[in-house]
């Protein structure tokens, strides 16, 4: 067989292959949809769920899984970013390092339920934070905090060297340097990254359901207060978020059209996921553009 | 230098005017602190579960009496029983098995995926392949489990024999799980290359799969490893949907198709249940443990794997 | 553009720095332990519209996820009531374990359960039961459910026994068709199994290999509406035209039969308090069993009122009239 044969073959081998990726989550999101879509109304999208009457909503659900994405990223961007540009410009390679870079990636990959029962007995009632939009935020914060490491790391490193050099060779700081030479270069990256962590966020369920509770207390959206108990903006409420919600009406739930509000709710997730992957996507590129300068 | 350093930043701007070195110090300082900060907060959160988790699990052994090899090689699971038995034995299988499953099926799609992206066709696969993939990492897991339960699951069972649930149905749907994970990281690995290194072999005369095949993937491989790790590891912890789909039985399956566990499944089904501090609840932190270890032992073999590549 | 940058990363600092520093005083309160409840009584505190004697504080009930629709639908109808505006009810699920454990530590009001206590709390821990006081809300009744491709509709206590042990693995035997039989269990530590291995069975079920556990209701009714020749148990209140009801010892799981106490799979609902509960919590108790509730709600529900029971039983399972 020539060279070019196996070529041509691999080529279409390669291609078929990602067709058949892109079939298979064209359908799996389609089937997702279409299930999901007749179901979705302004009243679903507005009103507080029911116990056993049909007809309830995912309203509150909705705007706590994305108050909680907004809490989650607020702790853990700095952090992460912090944390990975040590690792990538400060820290000395030695045992030290590599023992951090090693419980990183091992954090990652820890079970949400066992990081749910940790965030219970310890965020929950040792540090009193209570069921709260915190405690779950903080949780989340144990997932999403490796793989912002990780994502920084890698997108300093993938900053040219001539760049971080000749900055350096001008007199900048290094820390003058990391800000305004080598970060805006890794943006898109990083950005892109905070959206596939910020996927899990989304989708987490098992420790939120120990942590951000699996109620929602009356919300007066009227009241934007955020230190009345009662106020949708209150961080330390206990929220249900939209994943636990189809969790709990999916497994206990009883009420007729329970099967219905699931697979709208996950229909509204999916929706919610591709908003914000578009709208982090041109920002990203906005970021670019304007750190980068290039029109 | 007495000043915390928030307030040190703030102050930066007016006394460029005056002292040229002084900021630079500053700004330096500021710097290394909120970084080595966050690295410290880091360290702690981590040190602070492995010691939790440890103290609860090491309670097995220590207040209940079980044996480490008893637990790691015993074959019953039977904590509510007359006389307790905790085999694990069963749930390790079970974790190891779906979890390299799903690895098997998941990283050649990804590679695939990755190519096609960065050497095939880079237009179609960016507006096409890689938002669609990128979704695929928003699908919650508790909606995973309710697609292989309604998708999965049936179709396995009306075309093999058994009921549909088992090692097989878990390591679908968690192959589909960890794509974006794998396919993520390999495109960066690929398109992280250095463009004269593929110039360079098409100058001289080899044809693209040539050059995938014998230059583009040999020099990346540490990189892909790493995504095909990350993706495992995410499919080591995944516990709701698996939990779905593989049956739960504390058995090993004689097959592929027949009910089996993993460690984060009867986590998952018995955690809630037991009260803290009780044996069956000190065995599932056990279990934790035993998973915390795993993944150790895991990154400390892919490390060893890159090692021998990078030579 | 680097005005802009720099405001950025100072924001991120501020931020930063700040988690740091609510991590770091988090850790020092450790040894804070019993505060939580009194923090949690205060919380709504302000909120309080009425008068002197209107109550006002926060309760959080938190356990099994079977009693949870209950808890949470009664809770709503509660706080709506213009005489408790000033209560604030929390419901958690989280499993029978985890509320039972978090009752007993004092770091919530109310812990429910589908078992007794004393049943969970066993060797070592007995003595914490024993500090636990019992509040039975609800009956609940469970059947056992099979496939409708099943034609079997009554099963004894003996058949019931052979098939949960793995003696007996096809339907034909049983007096069915010729169909494997695959069986829905609960996981060991479940208190439906459990509830359903005494009263049903008599003895203790097989984790039989081939055999599907699910914690949940819902899974365990999709699998069991799902797979050929599948048994499993249910709540009543999840019983409806997908699965197929069997009798048990020819007696129908009817509300008649189960208040008269000749269907025995049935448990307490439990609302589990520290010693005796405070004003606020002892109110919502009280609500939970006035007639308001145990005859709308309880009813609503699928559960079983508890005053009307004929039968009574206690933690042992001895049952007095």
């Amino acid at each position: 067989m020539s060279a070019k044969t196996a070529d041509r073959i691999a080529t279409a081998v390669i291609i078929a292959i990602s067709g058949i990726i892109v079939l298979l989550l064209a359908g799996l999101l389609g089937y997702i949809l279409f299930r999901g879509l007749p179901h979705i109304s302004f009243h679903f999208l507005t009103s507080g769920p029911q116990t056993i009457k049909a007809g309830g909503g995912i309203g509150p659900q909705l705007f706590n899984s994305l108050f909680l994405l907004v809490l989650t990223l607020i702790i853990t961007i700095p952090l992460g970013l912090g944390a990975g540009i040590y690792m990538s410009e400060y820290a000395k390679p030695g045992k030290l390092t590599d023992s951090i870079r090693l419980i990183v990636e091992v954090l990652s990959s820890f079970p949400s339920i066992v990081v749910g029962l940790f965030g219970l007995l310890v965020i929950v009632n040792v540090f009193g934070l209570g069921f709260s939009l915190f405690s779950g935020a903080l949780a989340l914060t144990v997932f999403n905090l490796p793989l912002m490491v990780r994502i920084t790391e890698q997108a300093m490193k993938g900053v040219p060297r001539e760049q971080k050099e000749a900055s350096l060779a001008l007199g900048l700081s290094r820390w003058k340097t990391i800000t305004s030479v080598m970060l805006p270069i890794a943006m898109p990256a990083i950005v892109t990254g905070t959206i596939l962590a910020a996927g899990r966020v989304f989708g987490e369920a098992a420790a939120l359901l120990f942590t951000a509770g699996m109620s929602s207390p009356r919300l007066d959206f009227t009241n934007w207060n955020p230190l009345s108990p009662f106020s949708p903006l209150n961080p330390f409420r206990p929220a249900e978020t939209l994943a636990v919600h189809i969790w709990k009406i999916n497994s206990e739930g009883l009420a007729p059209d329970a099967t219905q509000i699931a697979a709208g709710a996950s229909a509204v997730l999916i929706i919610m996921v591709l908003i914000f992957n578009f709208g982090a996507r041109w920002f990203g590129r906005y970021l670019h553009r304007k750190f980068t300068a290039t029109k | 230098m007495e000043q915390p350093a928030v307030n040190d930043q703030s102050r930066v701007k007016p006394k460029t005017e005056r002292t040229m070195a002084k900021p630079h110090v500053m700004e330096e300082w500021v710097g290394r602190v909120f970084t080595t900060l966050c690295i410290v907060v880091l360290v702690v959160t981590i040190a602070a579960i492995v010691y939790f988790v440890a103290s609860r699990g090491l309670a097995t052994f220590i207040t209940n009496g079980v044996s480490l090899s008893g637990l790691l090689s015993g074959l019953k699971w039977d904590p509510e029983g007359e006389i307790p038995l905790y085999g694990a034995l069963p749930f390790i299988f079970g974790s190891f098995s779906t979890s390299l499953l799903a690895a098997v099926i998941a990283a050649p799609l990804g590679c695939c995926a990755a190519v096609f992206m960065t050497q095939i066709m880079p237009g179609l696969g960016k507006r096409v392949l890689q938002p669609v993939i990128e979704l695929l990492a928003g699908i919650p897991s508790v909606v995973f489990g309710f697609v292989g339960l309604s998708i999965v699951v049936p179709f396995l069972r009306s075309v093999f024999p058994g009921q549909g649930i088992g090692i097989a149905a878990g390591s679908i749907v968690l192959s589909f799980m960890i794509l974006p994970t794998i396919t993520t990281i390999a495109t960066d690995a690929l398109s992280n290359l250095p463009r004269g290194l593929k110039e360079g072999s098409f100058a001289l005369g080899a044809t693209r799969w040539q050059t995938i095949y014998r230059l583009v993937i040999p020099t990346t491989l540490p990189a892909l490893l790493t995504g095909v790790v990350l993706g495992m590891s995410r499919a080591f912890g995944e516990a709701l949907a698996v939990q779905m789909v593989i049956g739960n039985a504390p058995h090993i399956p004689h097959s592929l198709f027949e009910s089996a566990s993993t460690l984060t499944s009867v986590i998952t089904l018995d955690m809630g249940n037991t009260v803290m501090g009780s044996a069956h609840n000190n065995a599932l932190w056990s279990l934790a443990l035993i998973l915390l270890a795993m993944t150790f032992v895991f990154v400390f073999v892919v490390r060893f794997l890159e090692r021998r590549n990078n030579r | 553009m680097k005005k802009a940058l720099f405001i950025v990363v100072a924001l991120m600092l501020t931020i930063g720095l700040a988690a740091c520093g609510s991590n770091n005083g988090g850790n020092g309160n450790t040894t804070n332990n019993g505060t939580t409840n009194t923090g949690n009584a205060t919380n709504a505190g302000g909120n309080n519209a009425g008068g002197d004697a209107a109550l006002s504080g926060s309760i959080l009930a938190s356990g099994s996820t079977a009693l949870q629709p209950l808890v949470d639908q009664v809770s709503k109808k509660f706080m709506e009531d213009s005489k408790y505006s000033g209560i604030t009810v929390q419901v958690q699920g989280g499993g029978s374990g985890t509320g039972l454990t978090q009752v007993e530590a004092g770091q919530a009001n109310i812990g429910n359960s589908d078992i007794f206590a004393e049943e969970k709390f066993v060797d070592a821990d007995a003595d914490k039961a024993k500090e636990l006081v019992d509040h039975q809300v609800a009956v609940v009744a469970m059947a056992a459910v099979v496939n409708k491709s099943v034609t079997v509709d009554n099963l004894t206590k003996a058949q019931l026994v052979d098939i949960f042990t793995g003696k007996v693995t096809n339907w034909k035997e049983v007096g069915g068709e010729d169909e494997k039989i695959t069986i829905i269990n609960r996981p060991s530590s479940s208190g439906t199994r459990k509830t359903f291995e005494k009263y049903a069975l008599g003895t203790a079920s097989q984790d039989i290999a081939g055999s599907i556990q699910e914690d949940a209701s819902g899974t365990v009714k999709k699998y069991v509406t799902d797979t050929p020749g599948a048994i499993g148990y249910l709540a009543l209140s999840y019983l409806d035209d997908t699965v197929k009801t069997v009798k048990y010892e020819g007696v129908e799981p009817k509300e008649e039969n189960i208040v008269a106490g000749t269907y025995p799979i049935w448990a307490y609902e439990h609302m589990y308090t520290k010693g005796e509960p405070d004003a606020v919590t002892k109110a919502f108790l009280d609500y939970m069993v006035s007639d308001e509730v145990q005859n709308a709600d309880v009813v609503e529900l699928g559960y079983i009122p508890v005053g009307k029971m004929q039968v009574k039983r206690d933690a042992a399972g001895n049952i007095t009239k």
